[in-house]
């Protein structure tokens, strides 16, 4: 034996690291037919990395005071060496993240990713999108800037329509009677240790959870069906070295995408950085429009779509309470598609059409977020919302009563 | 009335509804920052005309000098004021609260200007004075209603009234010549100022110039790395693409 054996099958005796590759790696057996979607996974996983990494360093460099944060944001902008490579790698990754997982979500939709057995893997992504929305959203505040400081006051002030206790809980989580220095500080705490380290077990969840049960892939076939002799599914392949020499691929042509944005576009066209967000936070000046970073627009839109009161519920508490619904309702979809097939390959018409419907809307509710909220705007958004629910309402019984087309038993 | 006509100064539409909003007409402003001479001249007009009540206090001297290639020694003489180290911040003397009890407003800090506001207003912001004597100052601006910042560039531009003059509005098919109309709310120069039109054009072309290679002073080292790292990308995808088709050769 050589010395690198003898030295893993001591470690091996203390620790299981052969028997962990295997399992999740060079023994993990995916199906051989991913195609495009399934790149997005690993891009989540790689813009995780990048944003805890620039992060770390960023936060060399930063105060989180509101008298010395804005100020301390430029000086990583001019004064530390590759600064601004920093935080535009940070700010731009934060864009890109929500873009990526928003594709990796799309995917899980079209492919049934998220029906028996892997509900709980679906479960475990959305506690991962729940945390990263307010992770980003506690991330937006710390550059304190005008958008920082605005958007934080609208987005807290929204507890403060939930009934009797409303204003005390908006209180506790400013820690203050207005939006200050000491919510930046408690921000800044939850958005560097307690968020990413709940982010983190999130993952290791997800991926443990998918590694349980195994990939689906774009057929929804299972492909633990057919084994060969050695118990290895005959349209599996290793996810090493298979997948990961495939993965690199991807992650190069997505690199190039995102350096091509990162060094040529930072600012997103206004939708990455937002114009307002260079002038530093002044609580005595609202600026003209209040609007939420892209990546939750959707929500922003669903929540100033209510402008009507129902019953005893003003218009106000109608819109968080449809914002919560709008999130709530991905969590229990795996209960909520009754289709006896996984892909949309093998679902009816009227399912693949709803579906690509939904996507558009979503886009569309979206970029409405980043809108006034008036006018056709408004009218657009109060469309887009009913669309949005409307497609989790009638999915349990368009997909039970479908005709579907048969499943191949092969990839 | 034909020397009016010589030196119309801004022949865009002024909306009248539409001060300080974002409706206003902006002229186009060509950002230029490898014009270093342009970025020099730039930066001594906002020395000497802006510096007196706006700071860029998050940059420092030093930076701007090795970027816009000023010598350090020319810099301090004739950039800085007194006593200030060239290391230093850009900060001014000027207290913000006599500042805004004597403007209204304290003047904003500039650093960050080009990026919140962009190039085109700037442009179009510094040429749109012109006089009103209901304003404290004796002026107005057509793209920031009731501002109240005075116009300090007066005596390079010369006085700017807004009423009814000739506007060009196109051009005679056969000769080629400008065919004017008379228009309302038209800014004019009623006295001219130490340069004319198009040398303060030019002004304060290099004065936005600056403003925006203040924003973001990085901006022309960040699309140099930005060319070499994506030549890299391009280069690692040949030996990654090939990796991945030698594995994947027998897999069907």
């Amino acid at each position: 034996m050589s010395k690198m054996q003898d030295f893993m099958a001591w470690v091996d005796h203390r620790l299981p690291v052969t028997v962990t590759f295997e399992k999740h790696m060079s023994k993990y057996y995916a199906p051989k037919n991913f195609n495009f979607w399934y790149f997005f996974g690993v891009f989540s996983m790689l813009m995780l990395a990048n944003q805890i990494l620039t992060g770390v360093w960023l936060t060399m460099s930063y105060t989180p005071t509101a008298e010395g944060a804005f100020a301390s944001v430029e000086y990583i902008m001019r004064d530390v060496e590759l600064g601004w490579l920093l935080r535009y790698m940070h700010s731009t990754g934060a864009s890109f993240f929500f873009l990526v997982v928003y594709m990796h979500m799309f995917r899980g939709l079209m492919y049934g990713s998220y029906q028996k057995p892997r509900e709980l893997i679906w479960i475990f992504g959305m506690f991962i999108y729940l945390m990263l929305m307010a992770e980003a959203f506690m991330g937006y505040v710390l550059p304190w800037g005008q958008m920082s400081y605005w958007g934080a006051q609208v987005i807290i002030s929204l507890f403060g329509a939930i009934p009797v206790i409303g204003p005390d809980l908006v209180e506790w989580v400013r820690g203050d009677f207005l939006i200050s220095g000491i919510t930046l500080n408690r921000f800044f705490a939850l958005h560097v240790i307690a968020l990413p380290l709940v982010i983190v077990a999130l993952v290791i969840l997800h991926i443990l959870a998918l590694h349980e049960v195994g990939s689906n892939n774009p057929d929804g076939v299972d492909i633990k069906k057919y084994k060969d002799e050695n118990g290895a599914p005959l349209d599996g392949v290793p996810f090493h070295p298979y997948y990961t020499v495939h993965d690199l691929v991807g992650i190069v042509v997505f690199l190039f995408v995102f350096c091509f944005v990162l060094f040529f576009f930072p600012e997103g066209g206004g939708y990455f950085l937002e114009k307002p967000n260079f002038e530093e936070a002044n609580p005595l000046k609202t600026p003209e429009h209040i609007v939420p970073v892209w990546y939750v627009g959707a929500y922003y839109t669903i929540l100033r779509a209510i402008t009507f009161d129902i019953g005893p519920i003003n218009s106000q508490l109608g819109g968080v309470i449809a914002m919560g619904a709008a999130i709530a309702i991905l969590f229990v979809l795996p209960w909520l598609d009754r289709s006896p097939v996984k892909s949309w390959r093998y679902k009816g018409l009227i399912s693949r059409i709803n579906l690509v419907v939904f996507a558009i809307f979503f886009a569309l509710l979206t970029w409405l977020g980043t809108k006034p909220a008036s006018g056709l705007y408004q009218i657009l958004g109060q469309i887009g919302t009913v669309v949005y629910f409307a497609w989790f309402i009638t999915l349990p019984y368009i997909s039970k009563n479908e005709k579907t087309k048969p499943v191949p038993e092969r990839v | 009335m034909k020397k009016l006509i010589a030196i119309v100064f801004a022949i865009m539409p002024v909306f009248a509804f539409a001060a300080g909003g974002s409706n206003v007409h902006l002229d186009d402003m060509r950002v230029d920052l490898e014009d270093k001479a342009s970025l020099q001249r730039g930066a001594q007009v906002f020395a000497n005309y802006c510096m007196g009540c706006h700071s860029t206090k998050f940059a420092r001297y030093n930076r701007v000098a090795k970027d816009l290639g000023i010598p350090e020694d020319l810099m301090s003489e004739n950039l800085i004021f007194a006593e200030t180290k060239i290391g230093n911040l850009m900060e001014i003397a000027m207290r913000p609260e006599d500042s805004k009890k004597w403007f209204g407003a304290t003047p904003p800090d500039l650093t960050l200007v080009g990026r919140v506001r962009g190039a085109d207003w700037l442009y179009t912001y510094l040429r749109s004075f012109y006089a009103d004597a209901s304003r404290p100052y004796g002026v107005n601006n057509t793209v920031f209603k009731d501002v109240g910042m005075p116009h300090v560039l007066e005596g390079l531009q010369g006085k700017q009234v807004k009423g009814t003059a000739p506007v060009v509005v196109g051009f005679d098919p056969l000769t080629g010549q400008e065919l004017t109309e008379d228009q309302d709310g038209v800014l004019f120069l009623e006295e001219a100022g130490q340069l004319n039109q198009k040398e303060f054009d030019v002004a304060v072309a290099d004065l936005t110039n600056f403003l925006v290679y203040m924003a973001e002073p990085m901006a022309l080292e960040r699309q140099n790395m930005g060319y070499w790292v994506l030549l890299f990308l391009v280069i690692l995808f040949i030996p990654v693409y090939y990796l991945n088709r030698e594995y994947w050769r027998d897999i069907h």
